[in-house]
């Protein structure tokens, strides 16, 4: 028997984090009429692109109606069968698809994004550079709410 | 998650975290943070449990409809991770006495993984070893579990990186051997590494590495942390 899960859960607690002195809150739409993107920290990649290099800090864009997709984050510190079994524990893509089926959200995004876990400190590149990139793509998709799912 | 929350958020979009450790979302408190007491890597709770994961996403979207934010709301369910079974999936018995018995069974188990491929078009084996490989890679850890310097039996890449290949492929074939049977939390990770012999090989080779005084990078993330 082990419980991985508390010893990290405990590791956490002894992580530096960023702050932030304000939260911005963006009011959305209603749901029914929201467009919805997923941002991921699986380090997610298609079959064909390139492997996620150690020290590699940029995200990866995913289509929507890729399925092809492999799970980059080495760690194995987590429950790694569930995306095994079905990406959609870690990546909702085929539950999206059914609330905007049966109009419980406006509309999928035309594209979804992954990074990696492994940022470095003081997580500079996603506050300056990657995460203000992967808004503005979205913002161009007409994205109003993303679901971000960690790993 | 936290932190692109927050730079999404003054990017113009309304953001919703699924947490899994609620003390990094309570200290950086973005917009709305959904906590979900869920084992690591499973966000959405239950794979293959459809209705399960749409009643977390139903919980996180309803969070949107909040006038302001900070907020933070516990998923009302819990998923525990301790004290849990290994996944029954069978095991194929010895064919070749002449091979070690990782090897042997990582030979006998590649129409599993063939059929896991098959059936859902992708496969996380290849980071540094492709299927073909896996036999190959154990026989390093044989290797090291008798003795052999890490860096003398000739990996591709790091441990690390060869050890995800490996349980990839055994996790992935796994989960088509027990063909749509639920998938328990943790319970792949306890059968690899409690129940085949490649994970015994690669538990042996990872203490044989801790004890020689190999750099703690090198052998930790060969398993779990909480693993000895």
């Amino acid at each position: 028997m082990h419980d991985n899960d508390q010893a990290m859960r405990e590791f956490a607690k002894t992580l530096a984090l960023p702050e932030f002195e304000e939260t911005a809150f963006t009011k959305p739409p209603p749901l029914r009429e929201a467009r919805v993107a997923i941002v991921t920290s699986a380090a997610l990649h298609r079959i064909d692109s390139p492997k996620w290099k150690v020290e590699d800090f940029h995200f990866e864009t995913l289509p929507h109606d890729a399925r092809d997709l492999k799970l980059g984050h080495l760690s194995p510190n987590f429950d790694r069968a569930g995306f095994a079994a079905d990406m959609n524990v870690v990546y909702p893509v085929d539950r999206l698809q059914e609330l905007s089926d049966q109009g419980v959200i406006g509309s999928v995004a035309n594209y979804h994004y992954a990074f990696a876990g492994n940022q470095p400190e003081g997580l500079s590149a996603l506050r300056l550079d990657t995460g203000p990139a992967c808004a503005q793509k979205m913002r161009e998709d007409g994205v109003d709410v993303v679901l971000l799912t960690p790993v | 998650m936290c932190t692109l929350a927050h730079v999404f958020e003054a990017a113009g979009l309304s953001t919703v975290v699924i947490s899994s450790i609620r003390d990094v979302a309570e200290r950086m408190r973005p917009p709305r943070v959904l906590h979900a007491e869920f084992p690591l890597g499973l966000p959405l709770g239950k794979p293959r449990d459809a209705a399960y994961q749409h009643r977390v996403l139903e919980a996180a979207f309803a969070m949107l409809e909040r006038p302001s934010g900070p907020v933070l709301v516990d998923f009302p369910e819990t998923i525990q991770s301790r004290g849990g079974e290994p996944l029954e999936c069978p095991l194929p018995p010895r064919y070749d006495p002449n091979l070690h018995p990782a090897i042997d069974e990582a030979q006998a188990l590649r129409a599993a993984y063939d059929r896991a491929v098959a059936k859902t078009g992708r496969t996380s084996v290849g980071r540094v070893s492709n299927a073909d490989q896996i036999p190959a890679a154990l026989e390093k850890f044989v290797r090291i579990a008798e003795g052999e310097a890490w860096d003398q039996v000739g990996f591709e890449g790091t441990p690390m990186q060869v050890v995800h290949d490996i349980r990839a492929y055994y996790e992935e074939l796994a989960c088509e051997l027990v063909a749509d049977e639920p998938i328990p939390a943790w319970g792949a990770e306890r059968w690899f590494y409690d129940k085949t012999e490649a994970g015994k090989v690669l538990l042996t080779a990872r203490r044989t590495l801790k004890e020689s005084g190999a750099d703690r990078p090198i052998w930790f993330f060969m398993a779990p942390g909480s693993r000895q």
